[in-house]
């Protein structure tokens, strides 16, 4: 398991800042928490910023139980293909774990959704989703990832099963991997001079129309 | 902690509050005719080239929550340092009405992540009272801007094109750049339903204009601030060459608190709090020049109150803080079949839209007064938090990628799939317009609640009238008009009365102005028509606070253009003795 480590990496950088604005206020009591420094700025965020992120980040919100379904959700949603990755290698349930934290009106949704799920696979298979076979794992998903066909009984698990969709999509194009799939080849310097001949053609279209 | 106020010794020419669009316009104005100025700014030194403050170019996997506006208001990487709420700094609202106040504490403002959109106001707006008997006229009219117009497009840069229409007068205009994909359908589009789609006029710079500042590099990032200089922001085309002159002293973190007069009811300085030190300070000048943003600008001359100024300072009318408005604003976003599974390539282009459309229809009669401009948005833009959500209410209703039509929702390959045949084929518009100025919209000291810094708070009244709403109805029916003479499918359901056709709430368009207007007679306005105070001839006030009509223009240029004038002025009577 991985996640522990992204926790330290993702606190190592961000907890320096946070010391050194602790540094600057040595007079002040020690169970006072000093303001972060008003000025300190890196990597383009503010000393506080960098403070609210590391917190967030060394705290933990889902069971190892509950990371583990959201593994194998995320991995259904968005599997690996032929040539890119899937949900897995791009971290995508570290990416949900951050999220729940930072916007808390995810948490009960999430956590809920979780065990409306494993609840139902108790049910109908006698085992949590995470221990059921593959089989039974799709034949649970079926009757909640299609919306318009879902029975008005399997609502619940509708809701759930779309946030986790949205979380894991998003979680998945915001990595590299995600561009590589989606083709994304901005966010670099470059010069615009119009759209590719070709593509103009394609569409019928000119520059000088 | 001592409370004793802490005096400079110095005296400066000027002391400026605000470091943004018109308070860095007037600390290069000011500083580079030998004035000696001091410039106070609330918020933190602020370089877009500095790597401590850099986002551009970052990728979304650089914030952990994907650049999401969890807590910056416009995501992660945007270079606005404050938002509609600010931790210590509350405001308040009256009547049950709503007004939300957007303040960016940063060394330029909001200046830093704003949308580049450039327009000069035409000469109809400024007297459409002439016109539709709404309002009042400003007294001044667009020959007396126009020259200043021209200084700004030449000292800042703008993009656009020459177009000769008469209420959106041409400016000095660099090269435009070429419309995007789906920019070039829009403009077919326009020709259909008799919709005007021209080249923006945005300052950025698509050519070099000086050595400090380099050309654009098409990452369409400028809400992120620009590390080559080649977008408008204050904070690196005014303030940076105006503190290079050697006149001007930059105070930040310092949060201005009241605006000191004498026995004669003249301004000697202004007192800020240092935000590091919770210290409170003076600051003396011959000269007041307030730029603080429309709200906090009439929030200070509130706050200074004297036995010359009962009703606080430029308030002896009764109009300050009253005629506050902001542009009306309301869209739609639409799916353009068409461009399903197209090619890639790097469309970021400049930051925001290639093209737009000014406003068209002033020779027609219709049930609003004013009009509006619209915005354009779409292409294959850079993921963020938020990519990808609401799939199942678009791949259940359109055919995928093998043709066929399929249960809405889903998981697995097809899915993945589904998200990069989609891609890049969703398009949006919004609507900007021209709110008709109130005298019952205001913004006064609310007498209950003071700032963490104990300084009184504003308390917001705002509602919008018949005129507003009626002005969104008639955005919402353009748009489904252009998205469906482009072939386009208009997303969810289109907003009705029950909405007031989608109309954002006052304060969110961050247009806010008229609290402080101009006018020739000092019983109905607190400035001059040269941006003096009628009760104090060495107050300024150069943001959009003097503005008397808002027109659907983004109000940047006109506060540059203002600001500039006002400059001016006082390096004139200063020259002749008069202050």
């Amino acid at each position: 398991m991985k996640r522990r480590d992204t926790l330290k990496a993702l606190s190592l950088g961000t907890l320096t800042a946070t010391i050194a604005g602790t540094e600057a206020q040595a007079d002040v009591p020690k169970k006072a928490v000093a303001p972060p420094s008003l000025s300190d700025f890196k990597n383009g965020k503010s000393a506080a910023e960098l403070a609210r992120d590391a917190k967030l980040a060394a705290t933990v919100f889902f069971t190892p139980h509950e990371m583990q379904t959201i593994r194998v959700l995320a991995d259904f949603i968005i599997p690996a293909d032929g040539q890119f990755g899937g949900a897995t290698e791009a971290k995508v349930a570290e990416f949900i774990e951050f999220i729940v934290k930072d916007m808390p009106q995810h948490q009960t949704p999430m956590r809920g959704g979780l065990s409306w799920l494993d609840n139902q696979c108790l049910k109908q298979f006698g085992k949590k989703f995470v221990a059921c076979p593959k089989a039974q794992q799709i034949q649970m998903l079926d009757q909640i990832a299609y919306p318009a066909q879902a029975k008005p009984e399997m609502s619940q698990g509708v809701s759930f099963f779309n946030l986790m969709r949205n979380l894991t999509a998003t979680g998945y194009f915001t990595t590299e991997v995600g561009f590589k799939y989606l083709g994304y080849v901005g966010n670099r310097p470059n010069a615009w001079d119009g759209v590719p001949e070709d593509v103009l053609k394609k569409y019928g279209l000119s520059y000088d129309s | 902690m001592s409370f004793q106020i802490k005096e400079q010794p110095t005296v400066y020419d000027v002391c400026i509050v605000g470091s943004g669009a018109g308070g860095g316009m007037a600390a290069k104005v000011l500083a580079e005719s030998g004035a000696k100025v001091a410039l106070i700014e609330a918020g933190p030194w602020y370089d877009p080239a500095d790597p401590k403050y850099i986002t551009q170019l970052k990728n979304p996997w650089e914030s952990p929550r994907r650049g999401a506006s969890t807590h910056r208001p416009f995501g992660d990487f945007d270079a606005a340092w404050g938002g509609w709420d600010i931790e210590g700094e509350p405001y308040t609202r009256k009547s049950g009405t709503q007004f939300d106040w957007f303040r960016s504490r940063m060394l330029g403002g909001r200046t830093n992540h704003w949308g580049r959109i450039s327009l000069r106001f035409g000469p109809l707006d400024f007297k459409r009272k002439d016109v539709d008997g709404l309002g009042d006229n400003w007294p001044i009219s667009y020959d007396d801007v126009k020259p200043y117009y021209d200084k700004v497009d030449r000292l800042v840069g703008v993009f656009g094109s020459v177009e000769n229409i008469p209420n959106e007068p041409d400016g000095i205009f660099l090269p435009p750049p070429k419309p995007r994909l789906h920019e070039l359908m829009l403009k077919q589009a326009g020709k259909k339903v008799n919709i005007p789609i021209i080249p923006s006029r945005l300052s950025i710079l698509t050519k070099p204009i000086n050595n400090e500042r380099g050309s654009c590099f098409y990452c369409s990032q400028c809400s992120r601030g620009c590390q080559a200089y080649a977008d408008f922001s204050s904070s690196s085309v005014l303030v940076k060459p105006a503190v290079k002159t050697g006149n001007v002293k930059v105070f930040t973190n310092a949060m201005a608190r009241e605006v000191i007069t004498n026995e004669n009811g003249e301004a000697t300085g202004v007192s800020y709090v240092d935000k590091n030190n919770l210290q409170e300070y003076t600051v003396r000048a011959k000269v007041v020049v307030l730029a603080a943003s429309a709200c906090e600008s009439a929030r200070l001359l509130m706050n200074s109150k004297s036995s010359r100024h009962t009703k606080g300072l430029g308030n002896s009318s009764g109009v300050l803080g009253k005629y506050l408005h902001d542009s009306t604003g309301a869209g739609r976003s639409a799916f353009l079949p068409h461009l399903v599974d197209r090619k890639r390539y790097n469309e970021d282009g400049v930051g925001g839209m290639h093209v737009y459309t000014p406003w068209w229809l002033n020779d027609k009669k219709l049930d609003f007064p004013r009009g509006y401009h619209i915005e354009y948005g779409g292409g294959m833009g850079m993921p963020g938090y938020g990519f990808g959500f609401g799939m199942e209410n678009m791949n259940g209703k359109y055919p995928g990628k093998d043709g066929k039509m399929k249960q809405a929702g889903g998981y697995g390959l097809s899915l993945k799939e589904d998200y990069r045949y989609f891609y890049g084929a969703n398009f949006g518009m919004a609507g900007r317009g021209e709110a008709i100025a109130r005298e019952d919209n205001f913004c006064e000291i609310d007498p209950n609640v003071v700032d963490k810094y104990g300084i009184p708070v504003l308390r917001f009244q705002y509602t919008w009238s018949e005129h507003e709403i009626k002005q969104a109805k008639h955005m919402q029916d353009t748009f489904e008009e252009i998205i469906t003479a482009m072939g386009g499918i208009p997303n969810g359901s289109k907003p009705g009365p029950e909405t007031n056709y989608g109309l954002a709430a006052p304060g969110r368009i961050i247009h806010e102005v008229g609290t402080t207007r101009m006018g020739d007679d000092p019983s109905k306005s607190v400035t001059n028509r040269y941006s003096q105070l009628h009760d104090a001839r060495n107050v300024f006030v150069v943001d959009a606070g003097t503005f008397v009509s808002q027109a659907d223009k983004n109000p940047t240029w006109t506060i540059l253009a203002l600001s500039m004038r006002a400059s001016e002025y006082i390096i004139d009577q200063r020259k002749k003795g008069n202050l």
